[in-house]
């Protein structure tokens, strides 16, 4: 692995604070292996269900909880997500009940990253939000629909905040557009391992050894794959290349098709051990 | 009147990233920056290259009925006391101003290779004149519509299927125009090496708004000129109905650098945007981030899309156009609402004196005008001359306003 042994400090003014996620990255990097980072929709299946779910998915040994602020428009998840996202927001959740979530997660002692679109954020006020997010001992952001050259005031706040920054790389970017992005990552990279959506599939995909590869050539940052996970095996897979393995709808829909929510978290953990089990017997 | 073609920008024109001041940009996951770099590409190549425009002017021309009439609506001018020119984009080839985004963008996807479009649509509209372009030049359409729609405009869904798309009904969220753009994106997301993707109007990330708009822009050039030809001057005021805003910005962009032509956009007003019940993004909404773009939104107090509520389909949108929003806060262009009543009686006076049956949508442009009349008429001390975006027909809206003005036999609504 290409990237190992390297240092993982965070690149960029501001950096190196102690909350970072790639404190976490060090660890699974110092054991040999990958760190599973589990999604979640906060509010989903209500606001006490999902610190319930999350604190499970700890419990199971899932390394870090990404909490997703759920959106009316959620462009980039698929069925799964979707779904959940609706459940959370009829329920009434608001960005507010998200940050008390994240509170509630990062006491648990997990590093707890968000997942936003950008509207809710831009709505709260970003500086006000980077403000609450840090105090909330979340680690930082994972921003699917905001690219670095509309991120002016993201890139102040979480610098102000000492918050980390994960903008996504596709297998579509150019090599100029991949070396920018990371270059304005700060944590850990986000490489979505395919053309599309949220969701689990079938099999993995094979453009993502490339695209990891690709910014493993550009940066020393720890690079998370998401997209398609669902299960043990692939998290061999992946873990097997990739510094991080992140792991939403198939999490989500254990929790969806269940008719309450005690078998819903039993199978919860079920699937979070398989996957903690997947990158603990990864060879590399 | 020389060939329609695509008009190189005029005075109003976003920075080289899609910016309109602080609206439009790009807010879309990395997967489709590349594509939509590709098509930025594609469409300022297109815009000065000599064959492109010929092509897309031949098709205008040849097959789409355009350019369309300027029409002096004489007897409506008596009614409302007001010299009223209606720009009949109702005429064109599928019955609105919409067929000229569609060829544009389909021969644009032909030059880029690519076989198939994906588009999303509300009343139908948008997606009867996607189907119809596809079949015209052989490509795979795809066209996504909420599940709510398809039951409202069930004929539409048969337009389309007839013209060979397949209608994808989509379920998520409240099932109606936003939520098919969401999936439309989906889709491209996945699909983006085969796929080009035909936004319906001036919205969505850079290009679009500005492309749109380039494709649609004729229409005011043409009236421009028809209104000289006519009258021997400009128009006082130019008007037309806002959704996302390619009628508007169609007939608006033109007359920008005419100072003295005011440029009026109107808003589905809804039950009255002090209801809540409306579709007014500028008048009632604020800025944000939605589809891809910053402008103004109708959301709650946590940036969650609200639901938008309109008589007409074409306008029940819960965002506008970035260049709106831009017109809007520079004070180039005045924006108002109009409430569903307020378009009905509208629609049913150009019925009655006119023998012209407008789309809903257009209704709410003549409602307005018909508002602006007296102030207008006071500031210039004479009767106004006010050129009227009637971007569409009505054979779309005859069930929905037949069950309005309870005249459909044996189904009183």
């Amino acid at each position: 692995m290409s990237g190992a042994g390297q240092s993982v400090a965070a690149s960029g003014p501001g950096a190196a604070v102690d909350r970072s996620i790639a404190v976490a990255f060090e660890k699974t990097r110092a054991e040999g292996r990958a760190l599973l980072i589990g999604c979640m929709p906060a509010g989903f299946p209500s606001v006490e269900g999902s610190i319930a779910a999350m604190t499970a998915m700890v419990s199971a040994g899932v390394d870090v909880i990404e909490v997703e602020i759920p959106y009316s428009d959620p462009v980039m998840d698929g069925p799964v997500i979707q779904r959940a996202s609706d459940i959370a927001l009829a329920g009434g959740v608001r960005t507010a009940d998200a940050l008390r979530i994240i509170e509630a997660v990062a006491a648990t002692g997990a590093p707890v990253v968000t997942m936003t679109y950008w509207n809710p954020i831009e709505r709260y006020g970003v500086d006000a939000f980077a403000r609450d997010l840090a105090a909330a001992g979340g680690t930082g952001l994972i921003t699917p629909d905001l690219i670095p050259e509309e991120a002016g005031e993201w890139l102040a706040a979480s610098d102000a905040y000492g918050l980390d920054r994960t903008f996504l790389v596709a297998p579509s970017s150019t090599d100029e557009r991949l070396a920018m992005t990371v270059g304005h990552c700060r944590g850990f990279v986000y490489a979505t391992a395919l053309m599309g959506v949220t969701g689990a599939r079938e099999s993995t995909s094979d453009a993502a050894p490339t695209l990891v590869s690709r910014v493993r050539a550009v940066t020393g940052l720890p690079v998370g794959v998401g997209l398609g996970v669902g299960n043990g095996a692939q998290a061999v897979e992946v873990g097997g290349y990739a510094d991080g393995v992140i792991v939403g709808s198939a999490l989500v829909r254990c929790l969806l098709d269940k008719p309450d929510e005690a078998t819903g978290l039993t199978a919860l953990r079920a699937l979070s051990a398989e996957l903690a089990e997947g990158v603990r017997t990864v060879a590399r | 009147m020389s060939a329609p073609t695509v008009p190189a920008s005029g005075t109003s024109s976003p920075d080289g990233a899609g910016h309109y001041g602080r609206y439009g940009g790009r807010f879309v996951p990395e997967a489709l920056v590349a594509a939509l770099d590709e098509l930025d590409l594609a469409y300022r190549t297109a815009l000065t290259d000599e064959s492109f425009q010929a092509e897309f002017g031949a098709m205008l021309r040849e097959y789409a009925n355009v350019p369309s009439l300027l029409y002096r609506a004489e007897r409506l001018s008596a009614e409302i006391g007001a010299r009223i020119l209606l720009k009949r984009e109702d005429l064109n080839h599928t019955g609105a101003h919409k067929i000229r985004n569609v060829l544009g963008q389909a021969l644009l996807t032909k030059r880029m290779g690519k076989p198939r479009v994906i588009a999303e649509t509300g009343a139908g509209q948008h997606g009867v004149a996607t189907a119809t372009a596809a079949a015209y030049l052989d490509l795979e359409c795809v066209v996504y519509m909420g599940e709510v729609d398809t039951q409202r405009q069930a004929l539409n869904v048969a337009r389309m299927r007839m013209l060979g798309a397949t209608v994808v009904p989509v379920t998520s969220g409240s099932r109606t125009l936003k939520d098919a753009m969401n999936e439309a994106m989906r889709d491209w997301v996945a699909n983006v090496d085969r796929t080009h993707y035909i936004i319906g109007s001036t919205a969505g990330p850079h290009p679009f708004p500005a492309m749109v708009r380039d494709f649609v822009r004729g229409i005011g050039v043409e009236a421009r000129q028809q209104c000289l030809d006519l009258r021997g001057a400009l128009p006082d005021a130019v008007a037309a109905c806002v959704g996302g805003g390619s009628n508007a910005l169609g007939i608006f962009h033109a007359f920008v650098g005419d100072d003295d032509v005011r440029l009026y956009g109107f808003e589905a007003g809804g039950d009255g945007v002090e209801t809540g019940r409306h579709a007014a993004s500028i008048t009632g909404g604020s800025s944000g981030v939605l589809h891809g773009a910053r402008t103004y939104v109708l959301q709650d107090s946590d940036g969650q899309t609200l639901e938008s509520h309109s008589i007409s389909a074409g306008l029940d949108y819960p965002g506008v156009g970035p260049e709106h929003a831009w017109l809007h806060d520079i004070g180039r262009a005045r924006y108002a609402p109009v409430t569903d009543a307020e378009a009905m009686n509208a629609f049913q006076l150009l019925c009655r004196t006119e023998g012209i049956i407008p789309a809903i949508e257009s209704s709410h442009a003549l409602a307005g005008t018909i508002k602006i009349i007296p102030a207008l008429t006071a500031e210039l001390g004479r009767e106004p001359t006010i050129v009227v975006n009637l971007s569409g027909r009505g054979d779309k809206d005859v069930h929905t306003a037949g069950e309005y003005f309870g005249i459909l036999d044996g189904e009183q609504a």
